[in-house]
């Protein structure tokens, strides 16, 4: 059950220090769960894992690929492998590893992938992640989850440590804004209807939740009633929502950081075409661009997925 | 080298690390250890040994230059600007939005930048294709690689060591930037290195050089003879300090990446630049 926060402009606890915080308490009460690291822990908070346990945080260097295999190895042993790395290094570079030492030979690798999108802000286009959900979604068995605050981030990372198989949290490492209160639970694979309405619905994941419940509270104001659900677990996707949600209304948006091509977008498009929703649909999210390096408000604009965006798509496929 | 060419090159190195200094201190952050660490090599490169045309980055034949230790961006940019490649207030638009000088080097956005780096080990292979074609089309020119320590941690750096010394790519004259330390520490402490040299010989490097990286007469003599080693791989292991050249950086516990948010680093980065401003005046006299 989840309850949403009072004060959705507070930001909370930097997410990079959410995921570590969290993963070290896990470690604390399961001597299976270890953390792998390449050369990141100044710039990912694992230092704390490291200080507190020295053993079974393991610095790899900066070696993704091999960190990759060396954490299906260790879940061939029977342990409860967590990595991290940047977005792009923990989906593009290590792909082939994650894929086949990890997925396909049905081992345990947790993944975090961090900066996801505009995020990347100063580390620029080398550094950009507009596709690692797609990668990740082709990938059998893997599960997809895309933290939208800090509460949802640290419940995403003790679930991911109760299961087997691999699993990829994308998250900002920055402080987002708040959506829902400490304590919330929530369902993997199960997406919440953080705000109910009639005309149109809204499915987004990640911190640009924040930005479709600005979005959805606008529209209100002219009128317009939005319907904004958090797709937080992008797979397995929660097809009975997206049908039951998508009835009766006049317009379905997808709102993703993230490319249009293989995405949020793509697989709610994918549930609507084979369901014969033939409602007006669009998805918000990169078009086929590739990244760049600006301030992550900037690249935000830059790419077209703020709240006024997403405001100008839903009254056009009103019109 | 006589002493005009080295007081000349001495200059630009001076003027290199106080552009370096100026630009990260403008945006309030950047990768200062790794990009000072390099400046005595770029002056030396760009001050006396590279074929290449300000005016014409693209030139036919010309040297080439691929900065694996992509992130050291601003160190490149600072050379290139010395050189006239673009103007010199372009250096303050670093990671700005639109900008021509990204964080990471970016071959479609900026002149005077051969190839696109970043995520660390892929260049080493980038600059070992781009040999191989300099010797396919049968170019007397030289591609030359610099690579990080810590990035030497990547297997690609070794996939490609190992094709530049089977393919005897002499032309290919890769340097080492040993500063010691990498993001997360000591590259001793992150994962044991052992010896640089011996590895280099080991992977079929006939000529493994090791020189202070500060001392550019050293690294000029170093890469004529490089140059004329045209019987197996050259690699020049440069001894350097992260932070090279301003004391206060260079004894900074982390400083990879630098965060100018406290007013002792503030003031460090303007002592450093006002203190870099009176040498160039003293050496031009
Ligand atoms: C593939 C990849 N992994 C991680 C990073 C993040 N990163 C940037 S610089 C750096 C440390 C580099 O150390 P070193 O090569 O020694 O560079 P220098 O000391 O010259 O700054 C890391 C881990 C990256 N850019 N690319
Ligand atoms: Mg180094």
């Amino acid at each position: 059950m989840f309850k949403l926060t009072q004060d959705r402009n507070a930001k909370g606890t930097p997410l990079a220090k959410v995921v570590m915080q969290t993963l070290n308490d896990v470690m604390d009460h399961d001597d299976k769960v270890v953390f792998l690291e390449a050369d990141l822990a100044g710039a990912s908070n694992s230092r704390l894992i490291e200080k507190a346990h020295p053993d079974r945080f393991i610095q790899m260097g900066i070696a993704e690929a091999n960190m990759v295999g060396t954490a299906a190895g260790l879940s061939v042993e029977g342990f409860k492998p967590f990595i991290h790395t940047f977005g792009p290094f923990a989906s593009r570079r290590v792909y082939d590893q994650i894929y086949l030492s990890g997925a396909y030979a049905h081992n345990t690798v947790n993944v975090y992938g961090s900066d996801p999108g505009f995020t990347v802000a100063a580390n620029g286009g080398t550094h950009t992640t507009f596709e690692d959900v797609a990668l990740y979604r082709a990938m059998p068995t893997a599960v997809i989850c895309d933290g939208a605050d800090a509460v949802q981030t640290e419940w995403i990372v003790r679930e991911f440590a109760k299961l087997k198989g691999v699993h990829y949290l994308r998250a900002n490492r920055k402080d987002v804004r708040n959506i829902y209160e400490p304590g919330s639970t929530f369902e993997l694979g199960k997406g919440n209807v953080v705000k109910e309405g009639k005309d149109v619905l809204i499915i987004t994941a990640g911190q640009l939740l924040a930005d479709a419940l600005d979005a959805a509270e606008r529209l209100e104001e002219e009128g317009i009633s939005a319907e904004v659900v958090d797709m937080f677990t992008i797979k397995p996707l929660d097809v009975d929502l997206v049908l039951s949600e998508a009835k009766g209304k006049k317009a379905i948006v997808s709102f993703e950081n993230h490319s249009i091509i293989g995405g949020l977008g793509s697989a709610v498009a994918e549930v609507l075409a084979e369901n014969t929703v033939a409602v007006p649909f669009r998805r918000i999210g990169v078009k086929d661009q590739f990244g760049q390096v600006g301030t992550a408000d900037w690249l935000q604009k830059e790419f077209g997925l703020t709240a006024d965006d997403l405001i100008a798509t839903v009254k056009e496929l009103l019109k | 080298m006589d002493k005009a060419e080295l007081k000349e090159v001495k200059l630009l190195a001076t003027k290199i690390r106080k552009d370096v200094m100026e630009m990260l201190r403008h945006r309030g952050y950047g990768h200062l250890g790794g990009s000072l660490s390099i400046v005595e090599l770029m002056a030396v490169l760009y001050g006396k040994v590279l074929h290449v045309d300000p005016k014409n980055p693209q030139m036919e034949d010309r040297d080439m230059v691929v900065l694996s230790k992509g992130h050291c961006g601003p160190a490149w940019y600072s050379a290139l600007a010395e050189k006239g490649y673009f103007e010199k207030e372009k250096l303050m638009t670093l990671n700005d939005g639109g900008t021509m000088l990204p964080s990471h080097p970016d071959r479609t956005k900026t002149p005077g930048v051969d190839m696109t780096t970043g995520s660390l080990g892929q260049g080493t292979s980038s600059a070992a294709g781009i040999a191989y074609g300099q010797r396919l089309k049968g170019s007397k020119r030289f591609t030359y690689l610099i690579v990080g320590d810590g990035e030497l941690n990547e297997g690609q750096c070794w996939e490609a060591f190992m094709f530049i010394a089977a393919k005897k790519l002499s032309n290919c004259i890769v340097f080492i930037d040993n500063n010691k330390r990498q993001l997360d520490g000591y590259t001793a402490d992150v994962l044991y290195p052992f010896d640089y040299a011996e590895k280099m010989k080991a992977f079929g490097f006939n000529l493994v050089q090791t020189v202070k990286g500060d001392d550019i007469e050293a690294i000029y003599e170093a890469i004529l003879k490089a140059q004329n080693n045209t019987d197996g791989a050259n690699c020049i292991i440069l001894d350097t300090i992260k932070g090279q050249g301003v004391k206060f950086f260079e004894e900074l516990k982390d400083n990879h990446s630098v965060k100018f948010s406290t007013d002792e680093l503030k003031k460090a980065a303007d002592d450093a630049i006002a203190e870099l401003a009176k040498e160039i005046e003293e050496e031009e006299r």
